[in-house]
């Protein structure tokens, strides 16, 4: 099996560096690899967010890292997630990356919450805590507090989309809706129109994302362009969808939305559906 | 060359995997990817494209061509530790998250998106997996039994040959555009191995000191089955080849290529008669031995040892090592480990040595259970490499005696410690309406059913019921080979004024190896009451049985007329079993116009079958 993402990481680490040094806000890219995160780290020049339970948090996390669970972003409104911010030190340009340890899904819910009120300078770290923690990198049990800051409200609407604005994708062409729950759900029943790009084809070996060119070649065989708008969604909030809305990202799609809602909000509105009923694929699972 | 791994506390030796053959080959996943780019453009017919799908693997879902089959040739079965990890991984990124053992030793991935296939075939080449002629009118996965090798009774192993058979055939332009599709399958011995259902059967002879076959023409189960004939009392090895070229030159130059439903090679057999047939076979191998090339010959290479060196063999078939802890009568209430040994495990003849058979459901298994499987391969089993039978389990050879609780262990531990893949209990099932365009009732789940309802009953514990076995397809096309089934159902309909219910036909009789026999059709049964009616059969049987004999035997006799007791014949065996098979009308049992998995009322619902295209 392959190791994380080695690409380059030798070359990354220099760019990394000559770039930090100095610099107090270094500019993230859409994934963090391991050797940027641990320069921040050591520069104390990030903040980096834990997005687990908190008791799994406190047997163990990466060092400097805050605790700030899925469940506590999820019941805040914008307002709600500027304070949560300010309560962990963040100001408006700190570079803060953020770690789970599900495959991904719930830091990318997470950090687009985080780029949704404003702060831009978010990023998803590579890799799972689980594959941090193996690939025997730095862990501590202290819990992390940081003084308060202040941080501005500026929501980007041009990362989000509601139910409405997801109801006008329909006919238009240019504007590509993109389904991320596993293919026997989604053959179940879906938002019509919408294409399925199952979470699963997202991450590799430990990596959250694959490389970016096999992310494309996927959208490329699908036969869709990167120059159309991308509408993600799954089964609840936004957690499978948050990710594929990072993977659409790291390919260099300029357009993507997230339908944090998801297909949750959609049925209990009832909402039209697709629904493929001929077939008992259900059976042929092993689970 | 051997490595240490540590699994728990305890160093553990693992053995070297099996080379990988390298069937596959990259430049195929990228023409795929381009027709299906052009295909959805438009600048590719649909016929020509489905054509070119089929022959590299992908066939059609049911009543949904955005997606496919992608059906995974593994030639001989033989499947080594990292081509299970990639098929899990593979699985989980594209199919369903779990991958299907075909009762043809493919595995299948269902429900890919057509646009991901060149991607699964990308991966697949990277552990030396093809899907090339997997499907379409070609030479398709040349089957071995899974004994061959280590079968006590077998003349030699034939796995090196079927693996050259199919190294020759595959991308061979003689088979590129047959009439319809070929199948050849290899035995160990007269027992084991599907020879007599098969375009071609190939069971190991050896006549003085030399080694050959026993080779049977014509075979193949379908809507119409035939029982392969049998060519020449003995095949040397050097004619193995020149006889298949014969036959499938033959086929490609007499075969009918206008009927698609009557076009594989057992027609042209059967409407020429198999004497006539037999001398243009021997005729056309004399001009193929004539005329073909030394360096084509050679591409037919039979290499005998391609893997780890094994451990001889030591044991004739009197002296085989017995299982660690079998005892005379296991009973459902005592060890499972004991009752798992009984019904899943033989003893090889290597001395010391096991086969253990995982038994699945219907042939699926989860991408988790894959990579565990593979894990214990590598660990417990000397060959470096399972292989996969046409009771949709896999057979992990080489274990020894002392490992056996360890392997059992592991398979508990992902939920594939279930009893009985040896005995009655561990029914085949084809895919049915789970994905099949063909499929009329949801054979799939049937199978399932009927395993979970056996085991619980106890029945793979039963000695009177192990030799026999059930199989169910869910049409009359046999991909589940029904017909070689001591109680075989294929799937159909039936009407009641203006309600269709689900129901099967069920068959007696059929029997797989050397001496196989077709079975035949008694009545039809309700799907809702298949398992009523096994464990009716089987009730009738316990009454009526006498000197030990076993429920196989019995039906046989009864289908020769010859039953003792109340039960004489056919007529006798439809008369008892009308009170459970009838179908009521709607009104009086609505549930059984329903199908295993549907809430909705039954429709038959099929559409253009692509094993034909």
């Amino acid at each position: 099996m392959n190791n994380i993402h080695t690409s380059n990481a030798a070359t990354e680490k220099k760019a990394a560096d000559s770039t930090i040094v100095g610099a107090e806000n270094y500019e993230l890219p859409i994934v963090c690899d391991i050797d940027i995160l641990r320069t921040l780290i050591r520069k104390k020049a990030a903040r980096v967010v834990d997005v687990r339970k908190e008791e799994e948090y406190k047997q163990g996390h990466i060092p400097t890292a805050v605790s700030m669970p899925l469940a506590q972003v999820l019941s805040k409104d914008s307002e709600g997630i500027v304070d949560i911010l300010e309560s962990i030190g963040v100001s408006d340009k700190l570079p803060v990356i953020v770690y789970d340890d599900t495959f991904g899904a719930l830091a990318a819910r997470v950090a687009w919450t985080f780029q949704y009120v404003g702060h831009t300078n978010t990023s998803l770290l590579e890799v799972t805590f689980s594959r941090w923690k193996d690939s025997g990198l730095e862990i501590e049990n202290q819990i992390n507090t940081y003084p308060k800051t202040t941080h501005y409200l500026n929501i980007n609407q041009e990362i989000h989309a509601d139910v409405s604005y997801v109801e006008n994708t329909r006919g238009n062409t240019n504007m590509i809706l993109v389904d991320s729950r596993e293919r026997l759900n989604f053959l179940t029943e879906h938002i019509p129109g919408a294409k399925n790009i199952p979470y699963t084809m997202l991450g590799s070996n430990g990596n959250i994302l694959r490389k970016p060119d096999e992310i494309k070649r996927f959208i490329e065989n699908r036969g869709l362009s990167s120059e159309s708008e991308f509408i993600t969604y799954c089964g609840s909030v936004g957690t499978l969808s948050g990710l594929a809305y990072y993977a659409l990202k790291l390919v260099g799609i300029k357009n993507v939305k997230l339908y944090a809602k998801s297909f949750r909000e959609w049925k209990s509105l009832g909402k039209p559906k697709e629904e493929f009923t001929d077939a008992n694929y259900w059976d042929l699972s092993a689970e | 060359m051997k490595h240490t791994a540590t699994h728990g506390s305890e160093y553990r030796n693992i053995s070297p995997s099996k080379p990988n053959q390298r069937w596959g080959r990259e430049e195929e996943t990228e023409i795929f990817a381009q027709n299906v780019r052009r295909f959805r453009q438009a600048k590719l017919s649909e016929d020509d494209f489905r054509r070119f799908r089929l022959q590299h693997g992908a066939y059609g879902s049911r009543l949904q061509l955005n997606y496919s089959m992608v059906r995974i040739k593994v030639p001989s079965g033989e499947i080594n530790p990292e081509q299970l990890e990639k098929i899990a991984s593979l699985s989980e990124s594209f199919s369903i998250g779990s991958a299907h053992v075909s009762t043809r030793q493919n595995i299948q991935l269902h429900w890919v998106q057509l646009e991901d296939v060149s991607e699964v075939m990308r991966g697949l080449v990277e552990v030396g997996l093809t899907t090339r002629e997997a499907c379409g009118n070609t030479v398709r996965n040349v089957m071995c039994s899974h004994y061959a090798g280590v079968c006590p009774n077998e003349a030699f192993d034939a796995t090196p040959y079927s693996k050259a058979i199919a190294r020759f055939f595959i991308r061979n332009p003689m088979c590129q555009n047959l009439p319809r599709k070929f199948k050849i399958n290899f035995a160990c011995c007269e027992d084991h191995g599907l020879v007599r259902i098969a375009d071609i059967g190939l069971t190991p002879v050896i006549k003085d000191e030399r080694r050959g076959f026993r080779i049977y023409l014509g075979g193949g189960l379908g809507a119409a089955s035939f029982i392969g004939h049998s060519l020449e009392d003995f095949t040397p090895e050097e004619r193995v080849l020149p006889t298949c070229m014969a036959a499938i030159r033959l086929f490609d130059r007499h075969g009918n290529r206008e009927n698609m439903a009557r076009n594989r090679m057992r027609y042209l057999v059967h409407e020429m008669g198999w004497e006539k047939f037999q001398k243009m076979v021997l005729k056309e191998r004399s001009i193929v031995e004539m005329t073909t090339a030394v360096s084509t010959a050679k591409l037919f290479d039979v290499k005998d040892n391609d893997g780890p060196n094994l451990p001889a063999e030591t044991m004739s078939s009197h002296s085989l090592t017995k299982l660690p802890v079998l005892n005379d009568h296991i009973t459902p209430e005592g060890s499972k480990y004991e009752r798992w040994v009984h019904t899943n495990v033989v003893p090889q003849k290597q001395a010391g040595y096991f086969t253990v058979f995982v038994t699945l459901e219907a042939g699926d298994i989860t991408a988790n259970q894959l990579r565990i499987l593979a894990g214990a391969i590598r660990e417990l089993s000397t060959e470096g490499a399972a292989r996969n039978t046409p009771q949709q389990n896999f057979a992990i050879r080489y274990i020894k005696g002392e490992d056996l609780r360890e392997f059992y262990e592991r398979l508990m531990s992902i939920g594939l410690g279930s009893p009985g893949a040896l005995t009655i209990t561990s029914a085949v099932g084809c895919s049915g309406t789970t994905s099949c365009n063909l499929a009329i009732t949801n054979s799939h789940r049937l199978a399932k059913e009927v395993q979970r309802k056996f085991i619980e009953l106890g029945f793979d514990a039963d000695e009177d019921l192990r030799d026999s076995t059930i199989k169910i397809s869910g049409c009359p096309n046999s991909c589940g080979q029904h017909e070689i089934a001591t109680i075989g159902f294929f799937g159909g309909a039936s009407r009641i004024g203006n309600a269709m219910a689900p129901t099967y036909t069920m068959l007696f009789g059929g029997s797989a190896g050397e001496q196989g026999n077709l079975g035949k059709a008694i009545m039809r049964v309700p799907a809702r009451r298949v398992i009523d009616t096994i464990k009716e059969i089987i009730k009738t049987y316990k009454n009526e049985k006498h000197d030990g004999q076993t429920l196989n035997q019995w039906i046989n006799r009864i289908m020769n007329g010859e039953g003792t007791g109340d039960i004489r014949n056919i007529e006798d065996m439809k008369r008892l079993l009308l009170g459970v098979t009838q179908l009521p009308s709607i009104e009086n049992e609505p549930e059984l116009y329903k199908d295993y998995g549907n809430d909705v009322k039954f429709t038959a619902k099929t559409a253009r079958g692509e094993c034909a295209a």
